[in-house]
């Protein structure tokens, strides 16, 4: 299988101006692969630098040296070197990721929200409802509330609605950042059943993920992050 | 907002090296940058720092003290600004731009009517049935939610957002490819002004416009632009993508303006 994802020594740094210039090490030398249809989960306790890896293999944190390798389009980009566009366009077909909260769009009806990353990518309105229709059902949000904007829901209700965006594109690497969190037991099964489908189509996945039984299920792997620490 | 960015290798507009001084004061200093189809860019910086000289350089609307701008003809040829003619840069501004400005009382006619106002870019392009310059007024209308029962009713009767609507609505109806706009949501209330972002951020995307947009708003910016330029003292001193600029800022002043604890 080849590697989706190729981070080497990859390094963050904030320097905060605002505060004398104090420099905040978050991560150094990291360096792990994760190939087509697994999940890798990166463990560590809070502050370990989880987020601040998957942010920056989004692109939405700066890498301030190293690598991140990425496949896209047949070939692998530098994600740490793109141009914005690069970025963009990575981020339209092959990178999705579902942050823990839903960036709400207002006025946007939830079917739209779901339906939109497929819309994007050139899929009929009809087609994209249809598709961003059933997984709606599967995550149990009653039929009733999808032409309502998500902005009215439930914390988990729109924390489902958050990963139907997420897991309605077929894009080859997906970036999960607590999935579950606020999710009762029988979600948590059908998001568990979700990433399972997408191993199966080859999708690379890291993972962050605070319940062990979770993370049981759907690890193939486990990268401590600790050992990335970068406190001097 | 990272959708609808249309694949394509060809910048649309192009700035090299652009500089405008005012006597001993330098507005802009050495901006360069390539905008392509179906891009937003935004431009945020406080009053003073050269955003809306930059915004009237690229424009055309003043010519720079040095360097360039150069535009992407419809027959797809790079042209500077400067070399076109009064008639042609007239004909690329009422046909190709649109140009939105913050009060629409500058962008609009405000005593003839709303569907006159929509009308008057068709005519100028050659449009002359009446009918179809009003049908097509009234589709422009119901697409920024204005009640076609108003298409007969001037602006200066219009709300605040209804006026920025219709500018928006007169400034689209050409289907120009590069749309410039001046802090289009300044001056409005909160809840008028998400309205109106909501629908720029469909219109774009769904006719896959460049936008060049200027504000100090960073809410905006976040919500319509991929792109942004953060400018101070008439120099950009930070450039990338939206989320990432405003996430994780590197430079002090754009520390600054993100944890937004300016002085008012």
């Amino acid at each position: 299988m080849p590697a989706m994802i190729e981070l080497s020594s990859a390094e963050k740094t904030f320097t905060m101006h605002l505060q004398g210039g104090v420099r905040l090490p978050v991560v150094r030398g990291v360096s792990f692969h994760v190939d087509a249809g697994e999940c890798v989960v990166m463990s560590g306790p809070s502050g370990a630098g989880k987020s601040s890896i998957l942010k920056m293999i989004y692109g939405n944190y700066r890498c301030d040296s190293g690598r991140i390798g990425i496949r896209h389009d047949g070939g692998m980009v530098d994600l740490a070197r793109a141009e914005p566009r690069q970025v963009l366009g990575i981020r339209r077909s092959t990178i999705g990721y579902v942050s823990q909260f839903l960036r709400a769009v207002p006025r946007v009806a939830t079917i739209d929200v779901v339906a939109e990353p497929l819309v994007v990518k050139g899929v009929a309105r009809e087609e994209a409802r249809v598709r961003a229709g059933g997984l709606l059902r599967r995550l149990n949000i009653p039929e009733r509330l999808w032409q309502l904007p998500p902005s009215t829901f439930s914390g988990g209700e729109q924390q489902r609605v958050n990963i139907a965006h997420g897991f309605v594109s077929d894009y080859p690497i997906l970036l999960l950042d607590e999935p579950t969190a606020s999710l009762d037991a029988a979600n948590r099964a059908v998001v568990v059943q979700l990433i399972e489908e997408k191993k199966r189509n080859n999708v690379a996945m890291v993972a962050i993920v605070h319940d062990d039984e979770i993370r049981e299920a759907i690890a193939d792997r486990i990268v401590d992050v600790t050992a990335f620490a970068a406190a001097a | 907002m990272a959708e609808h960015l249309i694949e394509n290798d060809e910048p649309l507009l192009v700035a090299e090296g652009l500089a405008r001084n005012y006597g001993r004061l330098a507005a802009c200093r050495d901006i360069s940058f390539a905008l392509y189809p179906g891009e937003v860019l935004a431009i945020v910086g406080e009053s003073g720092s050269g955003k809306s000289t930059l915004l009237q350089l690229l424009s055309a609307q003043l010519g720079p003290s040095a360097g360039r701008v150069s535009y992407r003809m419809r027959d797809g040829v790079l042209r500077d600004l400067a070399s076109l003619g009064e008639a042609e840069r007239r004909f690329v501004f009422r046909t190709d731009w649109g140009f939105v400005h913050q009060d629409p009382a500058q962008g609009l006619r405000m005593s003839v009517s709303a569907g006159a106002n929509v009308g008057e870019r068709l005519m100028a392009v050659g449009w002359n049935h009446y009918g179809r310059i009003r049908q097509a007024a009234s589709s422009w209308l119901e697409r920024v939610e204005i009640e076609v029962s108003r298409i007969d009713d001037a602006p200066r009767t219009y709300s605040g957002g209804m006026r920025q609507r219709l500018q928006i609505a007169r400034n689209l109806v050409t289907e120009p490819r590069l749309i410039f706009m001046d802090e289009p949501t300044g001056g409005l209330d909160v809840s008028v002004q998400a309205r109106l972002l909501d629908l720029m951020r469909n219109l774009v995307s769904e006719l896959g416009l460049a936008v060049v947009i200027v504000t100090h708003d960073l809410a905006v910016a976040r919500l319509l632009s991929h792109r942004v330029m953060v400018m101070k003292g008439g120099q950009v001193i930070e450039t990338g993508l939206t989320d990432q600029v405003l996430d994780d800022p590197r430079e002090p002043y754009t520390q600054l303006l993100v944890s937004s604890i300016l002085p008012p």
